[in-house]
């Protein structure tokens, strides 16, 4: 049995299909989304958890593949650098999560990174490159 | 009731000066009026932080031994202009590293540019540098490798030909497609609407008119010293404008420049714009003597009383037609959502409000401890609203 989190990108017409139902269904494994999202490409984003046999775990993979869903592993995590951080905000409009916000008090961007999914979106959206991908 | 320059400058000096932000008048003056006020503050600080293409800087590297006419010379890799003498050269800040894949594969992401040359320059880093010459007489070495630091440089000015723009477009993105500008990422169908100003603390929009702004007005640059030395290139204060004289389009701009080697990298970050380019991101704060009323008068204004341009970026910007979809006010750009053509659209700024304030506050410190004097300037920068004698 194994407990595994991914994200999924959606490509946009792809979007409304039951796709991820059929994970179920058809390969036995159970999920749990933990977020749900559209990307500034208008790509759907599930970030969900599932747990299942390690075989139809990779057989669910390939189908979703096949679907032409972009399946990305979550085992990394993103951080911000906060001496590269200048608080502009462009990140705001990228981030799915709400996971960067803007403090209306300070003006300062808040990273919360219990809100944060590691999607990247955010990587190279910033100017100064302040979000860094850690492994 | 007026004050000079003079009377101001003899007030920092006995460390009587009373200095207040532009954002710290706003309610300032609203508790106790303009008149009061213009008695009282001398000067008043503005800030501004973002992202400025046109900057760079202006090298003199001293000459190797024997001495070198400089025909091509690069940076860690990006290419400065050598078409002036021998060994000065000038260092754009868009200028992409050599070999960059540009937007080869789109949206490029613009890793290193001449505006992280200059950051790195000011943070003391080594900077690789390479030089060609085709050889004279008078100069003889053809090639030259050296790695250096800016405390090697006889001399290293930062020098801007177009900064701190007076108001600036709000861009959004009318297309089904999303689009990757120098004013960000724009999500497609009014995705979102991103804007370029620090609205009430900018230092332009505090002095409309240039009634106080002009050649020679010593500033804060990057961190150090530096001074308005002319009008910035597009500079257009002919636009419509609010009651107050406030513009309503992208108006007045400045050209500065100062001693890149006081300068700070907290205040001069290279920046690299998805999908567009690599760029400058220029900390800018402009002291506003306060000479009489109007003055005060003019930097009182609040966020909800300036309006910026809704531009589309997919076709009205790139093809140029002039068209405009709204104006919305700074308050409601900073409140996180704008109603443009009918539908609710989140925003993001580029321009940190955050190290504008900041900078306001550095510079009001600068002040009252007598380390910073104010300049008169020699010459207005040129509007005509002003000079036919109007503004309200
Ligand atoms: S885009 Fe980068 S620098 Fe700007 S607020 Fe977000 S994390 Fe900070
Ligand atoms: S990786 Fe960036 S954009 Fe994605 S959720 Fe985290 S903070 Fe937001």
């Amino acid at each position: 049995m194994i407990r595994r989190k991914v994200v999924l990108h959606f490509p946009r017409e792809k979007v409304d299909k039951p796709i991820v139902s059929k994970l179920v269904r058809d390969y036995g494994l159970d999920f749990n989304i933990l977020k749900a999202s559209i990307t500034p490409r208008e790509e759907g984003l599930l970030v969900m958890e599932i747990t299942g046999e390690e075989k139809d775990y990779q057989r669910g993979l390939e189908y979703l593949e096949n679907c032409g869903v972009r399946v990305q592993p979550l085992s990394q995590d993103v951080a911000r650098n906060e001496d590269r951080c200048t608080h502009c905000g462009a990140c705001l409009a990228v981030c799915p999560t709400r996971a960067l916000y803007m403090d209306s008090e300070s003006m300062q961007v808040i990273f919360d990174r219990e809100e944060c999914v590691a999607c990247e979106l955010c990587v190279k959206v910033c100017p100064p490159r302040a979000m860094e991908i850690r492994y | 009731m007026g004050k000079t320059i003079q009377e101001i400058n003899e007030r920092i000096k006995s460390g009587k000066a009373v200095v207040v932000t532009a954002e710290e008048i706003i309610d300032l003056v609203r508790e106790k009026g303009v008149e009061k006020v213009a008695r009282r503050v001398d000067v008043i600080t503005t800030g501004t932080f973002g992202p400025m293409c046109s900057s760079g800087a202006l090298i003199n590297l001293g000459h190797p031994k024997p001495r070198m006419k400089i025909h091509r010379a690069w940076l860690n890799d990006v290419p400065a202009y050598c078409g002036i003498a021998a060994v000065d050269l000038y260092l754009g800040a868009t200028e992409m590293a050599e070999h960059d894949p540009l937007n080869e594969v789109f949206p490029g992401e613009f890793r290193y540019g001449g505006g992280h040359v200059i950051e790195d320059l000011v943070a003391g880093k080594k900077v690789r540098l390479r030089a060609e010459s085709y050889g004279t007489d008078c100069y003889p070495l053809r090639k030259w490798e050296a790695e250096i630091t800016i405390h090697d440089l006889p001399d290293a000015r930062l020098f801007n030909p177009r900064n701190a723009y007076q108001n600036y477009n709000v861009a959004v993105n009318l297309s089904d497609r999303v689009l990757y500008t120098y004013m960000g990422v724009l999500r497609p169908n009014l995705g979102n609407a991103n804007y370029c100003s620090a609205g009430q603390l900018s230092p332009l929009l505090n002095d409309p008119l240039f009634r106080t702004i002009g050649v020679g007005t010593r500033i804060f640059l990057g961190g150090g010293i530096g001074y308005v030395v002319d009008r910035g290139t597009q500079h257009n204060p002919d636009v419509p404008r609010t009651k107050s004289g406030h513009p309503k389009r992208p108006s007045g701009t400045l050209a500065v420049m100062g001693d890149l080697k006081g300068m700070s990298p907290r205040y001069l970050v290279g920046y690299s714009m998805l999908g567009y380019g690599a760029t400058l991101a220029v900390g800018i704060g402009v002291p506003i003597p306060v000479l009489d009323e109007e003055v005060v008068e003019a930097a009182a204004v609040s966020d909800s009383d300036l309006y910026a341009p809704v531009v589309d970026y997919s076709v009205d910007y790139p093809q140029g037609t002039g068209r405009v979809l709204g104006e919305v006010s700074y308050a409601q750009l900073r409140s996180g959502e704008v109603e443009i053509l009918g539908k609710r659209v989140p925003t993001a700024s580029l321009s940190s409000y955050s190290r504008a304030r900041e900078i306001a506050c550095l510079l009001k410190e600068w002040i009252q401890s007598g380390r910073f004097l104010l300049t008169e300037p020699v010459e207005l920068l040129p509007c005509p609203v002003r000079e036919r004698g109007g503004g309200k």
